[in-house]
Formats: C-alpha cells, sequence, structure tokens
C-alpha cells in the first residue's frame, strides 16, 4: 500500500487549481446571473420582482447538494450524456451563486439612501442614468466585502461539485484517501489547502468591511 | 427528447422519504441547540476571556470558516475511526455539523454582544449585578435578539448543509434519496421530489423560528419601540 508522500500533495496541488477554475466559473457566471436578478428585485414592475423573489427563494431554500444532483441527472434527460463533469458542476455552482450574490446585490442596492434616488429624479435622469450614475457605484462600494466574504463561501461548496464526479480538491483526497488509506493526513493537507486559499480572501473582506465603516463614520 | 415523468414509482418509498425528513429535522435540531450554546459561550470567551483562550477561539473560528464543511465531516468522521472508537454516521454527522456551527454562532453572537453599549454594562456593575447576571441581563438578551435574524438564516442553512452528511451515509433526507434512486432509476424525478422537501421543510424551519422569536422576544410588541 502506497504511503501518502510528495506526490500525493502534488496531486492536490494540481487538484487544488481545478478548485479554482470551478470557483471562477461559479464567480463570473453567478455574478453576471446575480447582477440580473439583483436588478430584477428592484425592478419596476411587480410580475418581475416576483419572479426574481421565487427563484432566489427556490436556490436559497434547497441544498446545493440537490440543485447539483438535479442538474447532472436533468441534463443526462435532454440528451447530454456524455458531458464532462465540470459543465454539470459548473452550471450548478454557478446558479446557486446567483441566488446568494442577487440577493447581496439587492441589499446593497437598496441601502443606498432613499434621498440619492429622488434628487436623481429631479435631476431629469431616466431610470437607466440614474441607475448607471448615481446608485450603482455607490452600490458597489457598499457590496465589495460581502461579494468578497461569498467567494470564500463559493470555493467552500465547489468541494460538493465531487459527488458529480468532478476531480477537485476534495474528491482528490478522497481518491489518495481510498489508495494510501491515511484519511487524517490526507484530509488535515486538504484542509489546510483550502484554508491558505480562504484566510486571505476572508482577511481582506474584514479590511473592506473597515474601510468602508471608516468612510461613513 | 423523448423522456416520461413517472413520478408514481416513487409512491411506495413514502415512507422512507418521510424517515429522511425526520432525520433530517432531528440532525438540524440537535446541532442547532449544541451549536447556539457553544457558540454563544465561545463568543464569550472571545469577548471575555484570557487572552490565551480568546486567540484559540479566534483560530478555531477562522480555520472552521476556512474550510469547507464536507472535509470536516470527513476529518471528524475517519478522525474517530482511526482513534479507535466506532461510533455510529449519524453521531459523526451531528458532530460535525456542532464543530461546523459553532464557529459560525461564535462570530455572529459575537457582533451582538459587541452591539450592546459599554456604559450599560458599567451601569450594571454600578447596581452591584454580578458577571453572570451583567451577562445574562444586560448582554446576552438584546444581543440576541438583534442577532437573531441572523442566527435564523445561519441555521437554515445548517439545515439544507446537514445533506452533505450523506456522504458518510448518515442517513438523512438526501442519502435516502441516493438509495432510493439507485433503487427505481427515476434519479430527476427523486431528486425533483427531494428538492420540494427540503424547499418546504426550509419554508417550515423559518417560519418556527419567527414563531418562536414572537413569543421570546416580548419587548417589541410591549413597548412598541425597536431595540
Amino acid at each position: 500500500m502506497p504511503t501518502f508522500g510528495f506526490n500525493h500533495v502534488e496531486f492536490l496541488l494540481v487538484a487544488a487549481l481545478w478548485t479554482l477554475g470551478l470557483s471562477a466559473i461559479a464567480f463570473i457566471g453567478g455574478g453576471i446571473l446575480g447582477f440580473v436578478i439583483a436588478l430584477a428585485r428592484v425592478s419596476s414592475s411587480a410580475l418581475v420582482r416576483g419572479l426574481a423573489g421565487a427563484y432566489v427563494r427556490i436556490v436559497q431554500g434547497t441544498p446545493l447538494l440537490i440543485l447539483l444532483f438535479l442538474i447532472y441527472f436533468g441534463l443526462a434527460i435532454v440528451g447530454f450524456n456524455n458531458l464532462p463533469a465540470i459543465i454539470a458542476a459548473g452550471a450548478g455552482l454557478v446558479i446557486y451563486s446567483s441566488g446568494f450574490l442577487g440577493e447581496i446585490w439587492r441589499g446593497c442596492i437598496e441601502s443606498v439612501p432613499k434621498t440619492q434616488w429622488e434628487a436623481a429624479e429631479c435631476l431629469a435622469m431616466t431610470r437607466w442614468q440614474r441607475m448607471t450614475r448615481v446608485i450603482l457605484p455607490q452600490a458597489a462600494r457598499i457590496a465589495t466585502a460581502p461579494t468578497v466574504g461569498f467567494l470564500v463561501q463559493i470555493i467552500k461548496n465547489t468541494s460538493l461539485a465531487s459527488v458529480v464526479g468532478f476531480v477537485e480538491l476534495s474528491q482528490a483526497g478522497k481518491l489518495i484517501n481510498n489508495s494510501t488509506f491515511q484519511p487524517f493526513i490526507v484530509f488535515i493537507t486538504v484542509a489546510v489547502i483550502y484554508f491558505l486559499i480562504c484566510y486571505p480572501l476572508s482577511a481582506w473582506s474584514r479590511g473592506l468591511e473597515r474601510r468602508l465603516n471608516v468612510g461613513r463614520r | 427528447m423523448t423522456y416520461e415523468f413517472d413520478f408514481s414509482s416513487l409512491l411506495p418509498y413514502w415512507r422512507e422519504f418521510a424517515e429522511g425528513v425526520w432525520l433530517t429535522l432531528q440532525l438540524s435540531a440537535i446541532s442547532t441547540v449544541l451549536g447556539f450554546v457553544g457558540g454563544a459561550l465561545c463568543a464569550i470567551a472571545r469577548a471575555d476571556g484570557p487572552p490565551w483562550l480568546q486567540r484559540v477561539v479566534g483560530a478555531y473560528v477562522e480555520v472552521i470558516r476556512n474550510t469547507p464543511l464536507l472535509v470536516q465531516v470527513f476529518l471528524v468522521y475517519f478522525g474517530i475511526a482511526i482513534l479507535g472508537i466506532r461510533i455510529d454516521a449519524n453521531l459523526a454527522a451531528v458532530l460535525a455539523l456542532v464543530v461546523n456551527v459553532v464557529a459560525y454562532t461564535c462570530e455572529i453572537m459575537r457582533a451582538g454582544i459587541q452591539s450592546v453599549h459599554k456604559a450599560q454594562i458599567e451601569a450594571a456593575d454600578c447596581l452591584g449585578l454580578t458577571k453572570t447576571q451583567t451577562y445574562w441581563h444586560v448582554v446576552l438578551r438584546p444581543a440576541i435578539e438583534r442577532v437573531y435574524p441572523a442566527l435564523v438564516s445561519q441555521y437554515v442553512l445548517l439545515m439544507l448543509a446537514s445533506s452533505i452528511t450523506s456522504q458518510i451515509s448518515a442517513e438523512e433526507l438526501t442519502a435516502v434519496a441516493n438509495r432510493i434512486q439507485s433503487d427505481t432509476f427515476r434519479s430527476f424525478e427523486t431528486y425533483i421530489v427531494v428538492g420540494l422537501l427540503y424547499l418546504a421543510l426550509s419554508f417550515v424551519v423559518r417560519g418556527a423560528f419567527s414563531v418562536f422569536g414572537m413569543l421570546v422576544f416580548t419587548r417589541r410588541r410591549r413597548l412598541g419601540t425597536p431595540l
């Protein structure tokens, strides 16, 4: 039986790159979709608001694990049988992230003081101008810290992509454990790699938050 | 696309679904209660304990919050096995969930404790309240009331995250689904049903928490003023 050694660490580090890649897909895709959701949540049409609200509630009310299974088997039903695992994993994480990011950003948009909306209206700005020139720049400043914080959640949740057969950091750990049967050292190493990726981001998010509060004081 | 949906073949399994829901609720309830108590104690230790304890709790919170629950579940499950103790997968699942949620609760409660004004604690001191009394009457109650919505969200997320413990074959709802779909080959239908069950569960849990909140935090109802 092979023992846990340098080759295994190397294998884990390569898998960590896949974790980062999958996180990037989830963040970018989820960011675009989430932005649309956030705008829809503050739309002037009640129907659009309601639909976006229902989407958020469904995504936030089902476990990511079930979402991944649904997409994995759903894609097979529509006839995509031999898709690479990254498609199902990526799609699941994009939907998951969009539900949460949309809600975070809605909060940021709504936390821009109402007087700013009114002032923009008094200046005869169109709805589009008001959003792009007045509200969104201010909302973006508020949104940076929680968005970076959520990025940490995304990275951690890519670990669930292992259930659809995607070999990222956790799945790599499982594979090594199956061959060496030294679970403790293997998963400690996996945890340390996750920590090294996530901790700087958490610290950055906290720093951003502190700076924002200083600006407000 | 010629797929025919067939939910009827899942009907005979209703009892198993119900058992899965029940176990998921039990897992979440136990982890929520233990997690809340542990998290509150950690938050107090972090705010008011000796410096070494503050540092230990701080490190614990950071480690847990920056690693995935899945890896924590594996570590607890295999870690205990390596110590030579054989425990039930469900027990390992509860342990892992508690270890996880204590850290998040600690962070939320810390924010609540910090929000209590220093003058209030000094006033309690002047009135001759003991440290325990001060914590119970002056600090914790308003702190909990202030962060209650955040706690509720965290515990609903915990209920959903308990699905991850299916990976160590704890017999909760997701594990039941995995077994049923391999029995019936009706994977998509099974996960639709389970997804809806989770959705219903999250509404029920959220509703229960808000009723509980109304019963426990009477201040707003009595005085008509926000905290």
